[in-house]
């Protein structure tokens, strides 16, 4: 058998990717949106953040220990520092610090570690951590707040926001629904979309109003780290000039999204929201560039990674209309995931001189 | 011209620049020459002289045998010392069986066949007589005995006859610069293997990176409308044989088939430059343009060296090392195979020499697969190297197998994409061998129960006769016919 020592075989060159390198690159993309948001919701998000990450980091370190494996080495990869930050930017923005530890323990000993550590997993270990919180604690995971930016009068000092993170004593009158849960719960009262919509847009019973350009922007409630559409676009086209994805998993997302909203928006406008909310909305950009692309859990091939996209923007668009909840995303990558293996397993390219089903090519007019 | 697509393929650091513009000069006379008797693919030279004898410059010391071999000739005048055996230069390192000349000085060529007037009007039987009497093999890399090469033209109707100028791997510029010093006789090397294999077209195919090589190219074949040039995209592997047949023609080799059954051969330029000499003047290969080069080396060189000069040789010739090379190799970075030491011959398949750096190789022990599918996406043999690799890992050489294995060209572009460091072409290598000896064995077992088999059966038969013998002849059988 081949062992797994380095070898004095070729090639003698190579390119500069680390996985480490990589890791990081992903985290520089997400800092934008993330500092936007950890500015939105103030020192409680703040505090969420850093407990998140650093629980995920300890947990990485207790596993790889008792794995025998090397712990500082494989801790700079810099994967349990952006599984973390992928999470926390998942969470509601004032949650409790327990919520935060709860799922990096989720995340990593058991969606990442159990399954044999970096690149084993079939599960994107965020996903993972988030769908485990929401079945487990729907309450608090659900309890979106209005924003209240940094050293704004409304916001909470330090003092306090170590009292709502640490303390679980969250203020009244700071909750707010998100677009998608508002247009949800509304539907189920018998109100059409596009009026919820227009009453989400002027605010009504909400005690924060954002508008169209609000929502796209991302000054308006969410999770901690999904608000800004644009800021993550950025992330995102940022991620795809380094090559470090490609347009093909958030493109399909995006746009199979947009289209099942638009059509059968234009179907039924008072049972459907329209394609471009549903593209605006929720965790659709950070779940399109950033955890749809996921290597360890998305195909490698790029016709792979169109069907996968196409099924996370199908899944996500099936959830969020007819299922319990309000936002499907992180279902649906899950769902997804669990069909990497064998999308792979269908998606494999041609072999040079080979049809598709292996045999090889025939000779074309000659002996 | 028209271009096609070639799938995958990778950007490498080319680094030409640091011998690109260096001209081709000649490595001064060793003091001894170390010529092998197996430098190509085939079975080894017979040898043809012994110690104590004086060789001339070009004669014959090691004849072909068998149907795909080489001959080989004396670099220069002097006299054999001793034939013994010497590593090759070859990562293993085995000895093999070598000719050590110590030259005379006098670099006095033995009596050389005469040129063949009009190698147009001349049979393709002469032309390919005179390659292989010359010694000449594939020498991009491959080494393949070029006479055999020349031949397929008999069992294949050739259309397109390939110069490959491309020089895809990083670092080489033996190729480049002989285009830019030898074009004129490169393009008529090329016209002359296109008439043996009565291919009515040819196609120079260089890599855009090499402007000067494409301009000197182009001068040199406007003469000729049947010969066409194309500059090529600058992608690793586009040299490959296969892979340059595609991006030229459009066609693609099926697999366990040769680009000659779609009517295409592909010859390297330094070959078609050497049949130019060997037809043009009865010269035999004697000697060959090596790139010295490296972040390690003091002053990297286009050499044309003797056949037989040490490594050490040509070094010393571009003043030593600069600082502590990490890694020595023969060939390009991609494909080339590090040296064993430095007192191993040049042969005729070395393009190139290179003292690489820590910095230029960037080894790192290897970090877990990420699955990220680059080497998926630049595979430009279309395998799933992520998939293979996970096969060979554990052991499981037919999976692999099943998903292409033989397929690979060891470019090894996916280890040099691998984010993880994964040396995947090794994984490659190790299986197709494995794999090999399986077969080897499998055969020897085959082979070994027919023998066994047949043996039994004779034994019996022997047996059946003896008893019959035994048998009183007093009674013929009633139905014996009388004659």
């Amino acid at each position: 058998m081949i062992g797994a020592e380095t070898t004095k075989s070729g090639p003698f060159a190579h390119s500069t990717n680390t996985v480490r390198q990589t890791m990081f690159t992903v985290i520089l993309a997400l800092s934008p949106a993330t500092l936007f948001n950890l500015y939105l919701f103030g020192w409680p998000s703040i505090l969420l953040f850093g407990v998140t990450i650093g629980a995920c980091v300890v947990t990485e370190a207790i596993c790889l220990a008792l794995a025998g494996r090397p712990v500082t080495h494989t801790l700079s990869d810099g994967s349990a520092v952006l599984t973390g930050w992928l999470l926390a930017m998942t969470l509601p923005p004032w949650a409790p610090w327990w919520i935060g530890v709860l799922g990096a323990v989720f995340a990593i000993p058991l969606a990442k570690q159990a399954f044999g550590g970096l690149g084993q997993n079939l599960f994107n270990p965020a996903m993972v951590a988030r769908v485990a919180l929401l079945v487990s604690f729907p309450v608090v995971m659900t309890a979106w707040i209005a924003p209240h930016p940094l050293f704004s009068a409304s916001a909470p000092g330090l003092a306090d926001s170590i009292a709502i993170t640490f303390g679980g004593q969250v203020p009244d009158g700071v909750t707010a629904a998100t677009a998608l849960g508002y247009v949800k719960t509304e539907l189920s009262r018998g109100i059409p979309v596009f009026q919820s919509l227009v009453e989400y847009g002027r605010g009504s019973n909400l005690t924060y109003t954002p508008d169209l350009m609000d929502l796209a922007t991302g000054y308006k409630p969410g999770s901690l780290g999904e608000t800004s559409a644009i800021l993550i676009l950025i992330g995102g086209l940022f991620l795809m000039r380094r090559r470090i994805i490609t347009w093909h998993i958030p493109v399909t997302v995006l746009g199979t999204l947009f289209l099942m909203g638009t059509l059968f928006n234009l179907l039924d406008p008072g049972r459907f929201a329209p394609g471009l909310f549903h593209v605006i909305s929720g965790a659709t950009f950070l779940g399109a560039f950033f955890i749809a692309t996921d290597y360890v859990t998305s195909p490698v091939s790029e016709k792979g990674q169109l069907i996968f996209g196409i099924g996370v923007g199908l899944l996500t668009w099936v959830i969020r209309t007819f299922a319990g909840y309000p936002e499907g995303m992180a279902f649906a990558v899950l769902l997804m995931n669990s069909l990497t293996p064998i999308i792979d397993q269908y998606t494999r390219p041609r072999l040079f001189g080979r049809t598709r089903k292996g045999e090889p090519l025939p000779l074309k007019g000659k002996a | 011209m028209k271009l096609f697509p070639i799938r995958g393929g990778i950007h490498p650091e080319y680094r030409k620049e640091l011998s690109g513009e260096r001209a081709i000069e000649a490595l001064p006379l060793p003091s001894r020459l170390y010529i092998p008797l197996q430098q190509h693919i085939g079975a080894p030279a017979e040898i043809l002289v012994s110690e104590g004898d004086l060789v001339k410059k070009g004669q014959v010391i090691a004849r072909r045998q068998g149907q795909i071999s080489a001959h080989h000739h004396a670099s220069t005048s002097g006299r054999v010392v001793e034939v013994t055996e010497i590593p090759a230069p070859h990562p293993s390192g085995l000895p093999q069986p070598t000719i050590v000349i110590e030259p005379d000085g006098r670099d006095e060529w033995v009596t050389l066949p005469e040129p063949i007037a009009d190698p147009f009007a001349a049979a393709p039987e002469v032309i390919e007589e005179r390659v292989a009497e010359s010694g000449i093999v594939g020498m991009g890399g491959a080494t393949f005995p070029s006479a055999v090469k020349l031949n397929l033209g008999i069992r294949h109707r050739i259309d397109t006859l390939l110069i490959n100028g491309a020089e895809c791997e990083p670092y080489l510029t033996c190729d480049d610069r002989l285009m830019r010093e030898h074009a004129e006789a490169i393009i008529d090397g090329a016209r002359i293997m296109a008439h043996t294999l009565g291919a009515p077209r040819i196609v120079v195919g260089i890599e855009e990176n090499k402007p000067q090589a494409l301009a000197a190219i182009t001068v040199a074949a406007s003469d000729f409308p049947n010969i066409d040039v194309a500059a090529l995209p600058v992608k690793y592997p586009m040299g490959s044989e296969r892979h340059l047949t595609l991006a030229i023609t459009g066609l693609e080799t099926p697999a366990r088939k040769l680009t000659a059954d779609l009517g295409v051969v592909v010859h390297n330029v330094a070959t078609a430059r050497a049949v130019h000499q060997a037809v043009r003047l009865g010269r035999p290969l004697i000697a060959r343009v090596v790139t010295v080069s490296g972040g390690a080396m003091r002053e990297p060189k286009n050499i044309e060296a003797p056949i037989g000069a040490r490594v050490s040789d040509l070094i010393d010739f571009c003043g030593g090392f600069s600082q502590r090379p990490e890694r020595i190799i023969q060939g390009g970075p991609m494909m080339g195979t590090p040296l064993p030491n430095l007192d191993v011959p040049v042969v005729k398949g070395t393009s190139g020499i290179l003292a690489l750096t820590a910095a230029e190789i960037n080894e790192r022990p290897a970090d877990p697969c990420i699955r990220c599918g680059a080497c998926v996406n630049i595979c430009a043999c279309g395998l799933t190297p992520v998939e293979l690799a996970a096969h060979i890992r554990h052991d499981d050489l037919e999976g692999a197998a099943k998903l292409g294995l033989a397929d690979c060209v060891s470019c090894g572009s996916c280890s040099w994409v691998c984010p993880s460091h994964i040396p995947l072409v090794h994984y490659f290598n190790y299986a197709k061998g494995a794999l090999n000896a399986r077969d080897r064995e499998q055969r020897k077992t085959e082979r070994t129960k027919t023998l066994v088999e047949a043996n039994a059966a004779r034994q019996e038969r022997i047996a059946a006769q003896r008893a019959a013998a035994r048998k009183p002849k007093a009674a013929p059988a009633a139905n014996e016919v009388p004659s």
